[in-house]
């Protein structure tokens, strides 16, 4: 596997919403590559396990389908409770920082 | 009796403090008030607490006293004061997971564990320390400061959930909760001679415990006895319609099987990838002594190969941070939690940003962009792929050794407790805590730590894993118990009786 450069890293914590700083940014890169160094063994482990059969991948231990439940009226949280938890409300809803561009 | 507390009940079992209080021999508000006291008295060395909730606790004692005085018939475990991992939101009381993001939050909502514990009249002290979002094995990863194992302040308690382990071992509380995505109740009951169950995946409720991994996330019982353990199981244990992977069917019965407590006739395996090489030497000489009891006490014991169970860890570490860099994306800045930047310039995506790189440690950021990359593509089939078809061959192996025994067991950890500070800024060498108990969460069965002795060359404790097949969870109260009752005849008292006081 290719080493993850600090260029690298930026792009992740762009992906990440992680406004990183310098230093994080190369410190993280180090570790980064350390454990996938150790961890990128699973495709060899599923090769050598697997003795060449197509092993299906599992997300999940529990085989579940669409799992429903009765369509019922139930109370729901508190308005004032929710919005007095939010870190702006305004009329009776979360305020929110500006969500378009300038251009 | 055995469960005597000899007038201080803060070393009561819960069994025995529950006993008490339905005859009448002391009331809840006593009970609480107690453990109210000791937590003043020692949790400033300890740091088990991030919140104490002494109003709620002690409204909660009356309530189960006025319930007495009215002869209304009180549960099993009515009176009996808890120590919540912080990770489980309780409304109105603040709920941090160890992070910075959520500081000051208080929930709106009761997660299902803390519903059923107020149905169930536990008296909830207050919350627990934890590392930030459960991801560590220390404690140390706590935003606000990391906990103290009681048997030396100078070591970590495990973690994530090390609050919780150390508020029994400092008897602080005789019951917790905890939350184990790849080990987090077991090793920390290991490094402080505690119990603790991870139930079979969907056993308890997942409602209201704020996620990490949800594939493998599972909430379950920390206790200082094997039976107290299994009254708290059977109290959250159960479906729940607001967990869409919330099992439905009937909860094994985990406290006849703690009461039975005979392992005659049982077939046991050995884990034979969990042994030599990298182990302390103090934790196999008390395991391969613990094995060698249960054969005595009429169990069969057996060696099992497990091959992929050394590619368990690897794969947690891929599937774990994937399924966080996902689950984390809730916090936004927007709804709760921190904001920071919001200047009326920044827009929402640099205020998120700035909020998430203030908000998050580094570990929980690590995780996040191991998870982020894991699911790029180009990456994709190579790491998450590949460690989602891992876990099928962990899930095959389990059924193989399954099929021959009825139970598995290992060291819970390789090591006892570390020095706090050790394996700080050194992941890898933190996530080998791990290594025995990953397999389980990964399979999703059922997973149980008991203590088997202290090592001789540090004196710290040292546990026991059991693992048992998905909705036998009863199988490791049986052996849990058989165990628990034979070490403590031979060494004449409970380990934790042992651990010096603060």
């Amino acid at each position: 596997m290719p080493a993850i450069t600090r260029e690298e890293v930026a792009h992740l914590a762009r992906l990440s919403r992680l406004d990183l700083s310098e230093d994080e940014l190369v410190h993280y890169a180090e570790q980064l590559n350390v454990i996938l160094g150790s961890v990128a063994r699973v495709s060899e482990a599923v090769q050598q396990l697997g003795q060449g059969q197509d092993i299906p991948p599992t997300s999940h231990a529990l085989p579940l389908v669409n799992v429903t439940r009765p369509d019922v009226e139930r109370p729901c949280l508190d308005p004032a409770e929710v919005l007095g938890q939010a870190p702006a409300a305004q009329d009776q809803r979360f305020r929110v920082p500006r969500i378009l561009g300038e251009d | 009796m055995s469960t005597a507390f000899d007038g201080d009940l803060t070393r009561g079992t819960a069994a025995a403090l529950a006993a008490a209080i339905k005859a009448g021999d002391v009331t809840a508000t006593e009970v609480a008030q107690a453990h109210l006291d000791r937590i003043a008295k020692v949790d400033e060395k300890v740091h088990a607490f991030l919140h104490i909730d002494a109003e709620g606790a002690l409204a909660q004692a009356a309530a189960v006293d006025a319930k007495r005085a009215r002869g209304e018939e009180l549960g099993p475990l009515a009176g009996v004061p808890l120590a919540l991992k912080d990770v489980f939101t309780m409304r109105g009381v603040p709920t941090t997971c160890g992070s910075k993001i959520l500081e000051g939050w208080r929930p709106p909502y009761d997660a299902t564990v803390t519903r059923k514990l107020r149905e169930a009249d536990l008296v909830i002290l207050g919350k627990t320390n934890m590392d930030e979002f459960a991801m560590g094995s220390s404690t140390e990863n706590s935003a606000y400061g990391p906990t103290r194992n009681p048997w030396d302040l100078t070591r970590i308690p495990g973690g994530s959930g090390g609050g919780s382990s150390a508020s029994l071992a400092a008897f602080e509380a005789p019951l917790a909760i905890g939350t184990d995505t790849g080990g987090s109740i077991r090793q920390p009951a290991s490094v402080t001679g505690t119990v603790g169950v991870k139930p079979t995946y969907g056993g308890v409720s997942r409602y209201g415990l704020v996620a990490f991994s949800s594939s493998l996330d599972q909430g379950g019982p920390c206790a200082r006895t094997v039976l107290d353990a299994a009254l708290l199981h059977a109290a959250i244990a159960g479906h729940d319609p607001l967990d869409s992977t919330s099992i439905d069917q009937p909860v094994p019965d985990v406290v006849a099987a703690a009461q039975r407590a005979d392992v005659l006739g049982m077939r046991i395996g050995v884990v034979k990838q969990f042994d030599g090489e990298g182990y302390q030497a103090g934790v196999l000489s008390r395991f391969h002594e613990a094995v060698d009891l249960l054969r005595e006490l009429g169990a069969t014991v057996v060696e099992v190969d497990c091959p992929s169970f050394d590619s368990a860890l690897s794969a947690y570490y891929l599937i774990a941070p994937s399924e966080c860099s996902s689950n984390l994306a809730r916090f936004d800045a927007m709804r709760y939690g921190l904001r920071v930047g919001d200047d009326g310039v920044n827009g929402v995506e640099e205020v998120m940003a700035l909020t998430r790189e203030a908000g998050f440690g580094p570990e929980v950021k690590r995780r996040i962009m191991l998870g982020t990359y894991a699911l790029s593509s180009g990456y994709y089939d190579a790491y998450y792929g590949s460690a989602q078809q891992v876990r099928t061959l962990i899930i095959r192996d389990f059924d193989r050794a399954f099929a021959d025994v009825d139970v598995l067991v290992s060291p819970t950890t390789p090591t006892t407790a570390f020095k706090i500070g050790e394996r700080v800024d050194d992941p890898m060498a933190m996530y080998l805590a791990d290594l025995c108990t990953i397999p389980t969460n990964l399979a999703g069965n059922a997973g149980m730590s008991i203590p088997v002795g202290l090592a001789p060359e540090d004196g710290l404790p040292v546990g026991l894993q059991i693992i048992a097949p998905a909705m036998a969870d009863d199988r490791l109260y049986r052996v849990g118990a058989a165990l628990e009752t034979a070490l403590n005849t031979k060494w004449g008292h409970p380990l934790i009786e042992e651990v010096p006081s603060l």
